[in-house]
């Protein structure tokens, strides 16, 4: 990075500090943050969509969807969420390979299940064993993408059917009173009205999923706690910059991070919820007028 | 191994008494079910003793953030925001790498019968270290509850103690904090589920696995990894988590009922169990 | 099995000839000194590196490294996630069950206790850190000492720093460099234990022709000498061979 840092062996005190802190392995690092927020943001409007799907499904006038929807939104209430995280991507990955090996080698007439291995024949492996490593660090992403929308997408059926619920009954027989068809009522008065009995739960959801972000260690992916244990883990000599354990250091620093993060999306959810009330008979002007 | 004598060896293993060596080829179904079975009681065990004394930080810690004080006021918003705004596991990481670095002493503590030396090194243990952990992340999150609900205690039933001559901390035990509890509770038993729940997360942080002695979660990746298959071990722990996530919500219900005893049935509060998560 | 631990750092050993030559993707730890560990560029290092990019060379493949938990890294070379273990791994009768190994690529190493200066050699009876799935956690999980498992070696020996190990058992070769560097805080107590058949590259079963070559490979870097070089660039050992 910078030129002085060309032989780490004549630094010390703030020089050292600086060469260090810009190795490339810290960059490296630094890039995993970016990580973790991509995996916010492309998680969050899945999540949503999900949550909808959900919600809809609970709603449902067809039984068995109604059904599958009420299955969806309860798995998340009895079983931890680290067991989801732990189980969807391993058991992803193997239905998607015992699907390929069935479709791609018919001639295999062996059990996949053997003893204690599980054995697909080459061309039905995920990713293939040739692909570069970028499409196998993709793939992990992925499913640890997945994972995360299946079991957050669950909390926000919940929530979303909780406030399409929450809506007065009156508002929408108002609209259909003037003549609107159900799919205007839902798009014009439900849904609009919806937001702001769901911001809560969803604010709250948005917390909780940049909480669950660490976990991504867990499913194998060089996140920010894996470069935090790799980077503070104490160096010998073999290492240009040789120092002790530093792991609690990383983790004070990690913890800051989190905490800027949330009181961050505290702020923001606190203008949101201003702007959706704007102008809207809600909650918060109800109380407001209690009192009178 | 017959099952009668897997469950010999393996239903005490997570703490340690039984078979030494964990099962390693021809893993059956009945030692998967057993071991982890097994490690439940780690998860019973954290989130029995986190719930019980968080229950009474909580209610401290929801008085001081309440409080006119600032000196009261600021370190308990403080310590909640903390808990709240960080994510468990991270708090797990930190806490082992700041507990193992800790000066080595013992301290003697009389018993009355016998004396038991407490050292410093029982902190680096997830059955003391990781325990507090979970008694101080379960303590913000329940703080947070209560306070909500003391802003909620109605101000008619202070002025109606005080008509009685009641005040301080007779006034805090026999008026607000019934009713506090009453309006808490139901939050309160999600706290407490999802405390159990996050009870998981202990032998996958910085917490190391004595003697492989470990919670439900902890075997069940243990065979996922040498069977290759998940179909069978994640199941059995969401079969035993959705068993006593029932038992608590049971439980929880009853104390609800008693609190609510004195109201009219329909003017009682129902434990809905809503997933308001944490972590 | 964690399937999906198949993290970043590779670098392939390009040659001109990248189409016609074989693809081999060699799958290591990267936190076991001086074999292999990330360096400060975040890059994979070490002497199984340098050796591993010259067997490679020898054997017209092109190698791409990546890095593998050591808990996980025979299930996801039988799974297929790579092609080779080069980690440091000792080549033993129950390892030879599930997957073949190469000739050593290193002689058959003494195991070592570090504790820390104050101790005597007495503390090899009680509680020993070792890395999870290794020759010397066998090792003690047969003795009367109590085994604390760890997943990675240089959390094994900041359980003696802190105290909460009484003493680590790993490779002498991998402890050297740590005692020597520790200001005196850590020594060797008790006697070092001769363990396993020497490290050597482990490989699938079925690929028996790659295992050949690589065979091959080892024995002229043996006879040419540079093996034995290299040995002595990263251990400080004379004719290892």
């Amino acid at each position: 990075m910078f030129e002085m840092c060309a032989d780490p062996k004549v630094l010390a005190g703030l020089d050292w500090f600086a060469c260090y802190l810009t190795t490339p392995k810290h960059f490296q690092f630094y890039f995993s943050f970016l990580v973790v927020l991509t995996l916010i943001f492309i998680t969050a409007p899945i999540v949503l969509a999900l949550g909808f799907l959900g919600a809809f499904a609970r709603r449902a006038a067809f039984a068995p969807l109604r059904l599958v929807g009420h299955a969806y939104t309860s798995m998340v209430r009895g079983v931890p969420d680290i067991v989801f995280f732990l189980f969807v991507p391993i058991a992803l990955d193997q239905a998607l390979e015992y699907v390929r090996h069935r479709v791609l080698c018919p001639e295999v007439t062996e059990p996949v299940y053997r003893g204690n291995d599980f054995v697909v024949c080459a061309a039905a492996k995920l990713p293939l064993s040739s692909a570069p490593q970028w499409i196998h660090e993709v793939y992990g992403f992925v499913l640890a993408i997945i994972a995360f929308s299946v079991v957050f997408g669950a909390f926000a059926a919940n929530t979303i059917d909780g406030a399409l619920s929450a809506v007065p009954r009156a508002q929408l027989e108002t609209a259909r009173a003037y003549g609107m068809t159900e799919r205007q009522t839902f798009r014009r008065i439900h849904l609009p009205q919806m937001w702001v009995y769901a911001l809560p739960g969803l604010s709250n959801l948005w917390m909780i999923l940049i909480k669950a972000t660490p976990l991504l260690f867990l499913l194998g992916i060089t996140d920010i706690v894996y470069w935090a244990r790799e980077l503070g883990g104490s160096k010998t000599s073999f290492f240009e910059y040789p120092h002790p354990d530093w792991r609690v250091w990383y983790f004070l620093a990690l913890l800051a991070f989190y905490l800027l993060l949330t009181w961050l999306s505290e702020k923001g959810f606190a203008w949101l919820n201003v702007r959706v009330r704007r102008g809207q008979a809600t909650i918060g002007a109800e109380v407001a007028g209690v009192g009178r | 191994m017959s099952c009668a004598e897997t469950f010999q060896a393996y239903a005490l293993r997570s703490f340690g008494f039984g078979e030494r060596a964990l099962p390693k080829t021809g893993i059956s179904l009945c030692e998967q079910v057993v071991l982890i079975g097994s490690g439940v009681a780690w998860n019973l065990y954290f989130a029995v003793l986190a719930v019980f004394f968080g229950f009474f930080f909580a209610t401290a810690l929801a008085v001081a953030r309440n409080s006119a004080d600032p000196w009261l006021r600021k370190p308990a918003e403080m310590f909640v925001f903390v808990f709240r705004g960080s994510p468990l596991f991270i708090q797990f990481f930190f806490a082992y790498e700041a507990f193992v670095l800790l000066p080595r002493v013992g301290f003697d503590i009389p018993l009355g019968f016998a004396t038991v030396t407490a050292t410093t090194s029982w902190l680096t243990k997830a059955w003391l270290g990781a325990l507090i952990v979970l008694f101080l992340n379960t303590s913000a999150y329940s703080a947070e509850i209560f306070y909500g609900a003391l802003r909620s205690v109605p101000k008619g039933d202070l002025e109606a103690a005080e008509a009685f001559g009641m005040s301080g901390f007779s006034r805090f035990r026999r008026i607000i904090w019934p009713t506090l509890l009453r309006l808490a509770w139901p939050s309160y038993t999600n706290e407490a589920i999802f405390l159990f729940h996050a009870t998981t997360l202990v032998f996958f942080s910085g917490f190391p696995a004595w003697r492989q002695e470990g919670d439900a979660l902890y075997y069940a990746s243990y065979f996922a990894e040498k069977t290759f298959n998940p179909f069978v071990p994640y199941p059995i722990v969401a079969i035993y988590f959705i068993i006593a996530t029932v038992a608590i919500i049971a439980l929880f219900g009853a104390i609800n009922g008693r609190l609510n005893r004195h109201l009219a049935p329909e003017a009682r509060s129902r434990v809905v169990y809503r997933p308001e998560l944490k972590r | 099995m964690r399937k999906l631990v198949i993290a970043a750092l590779v670098t392939a050993v390009s040659a001109g000839s990248a189409f016609a030559q074989q693809v081999i993707r060699m799958g290591t730890e990267g936190a076991y000194e001086p074999y292999n560990f990330i360096n400060d560029k975040g890059e994979i290092d070490g002497f199984e590196r340098e050796l591993g990019d010259k067997l490679c060379e020898i054997a017209g493949y092109t190698c791409e490294w990546v890095k593998n938990d050591w808990d996980t890294i025979i299930p996801n070379l039988l799974s297929g996630n790579y092609d080779t273990i080069m980690a440091g791994m000792s080549i033993t009768d129950e390892r030879k069950e599930k997957i073949d190994f190469t000739q050593n690529y290193f002689p058959p190493a003494a195991s070592a206790y570090v504790a820390l200066a104050g101790a005597d050699d007495s503390v090899i009876n009680g509680n020993i850190a070792a890395q999870v799935n290794t020759i010397q956690s066998a090792y003690i999980a047969e003795s009367d000492a109590t085994l604390i498992e760890f997943a990675i070696a240089d959390e094994t020996v900041a359980a003696v720093r802190n105290g909460e190990a009484d003493a680590v058992f790993a490779d002498k070769d991998y402890l050297q460099k740590i005692v020597d560097e520790s200001n005196g805080e850590l020594k060797f107590v008790g006697e070092d234990v001769q363990l396993g058949g020497g490290v050597g590259m482990g490989v699938r079963k079925s690929d028996t022709e790659m295992r050949d070559k690589f065979d091959a490979a080892i024995t002229q870097l043996k006879g040419d000498g540079t093996l034995n070089a290299m040995i002595e660039k990263w251990f400080n050992i004379k004719d290892a061979f």
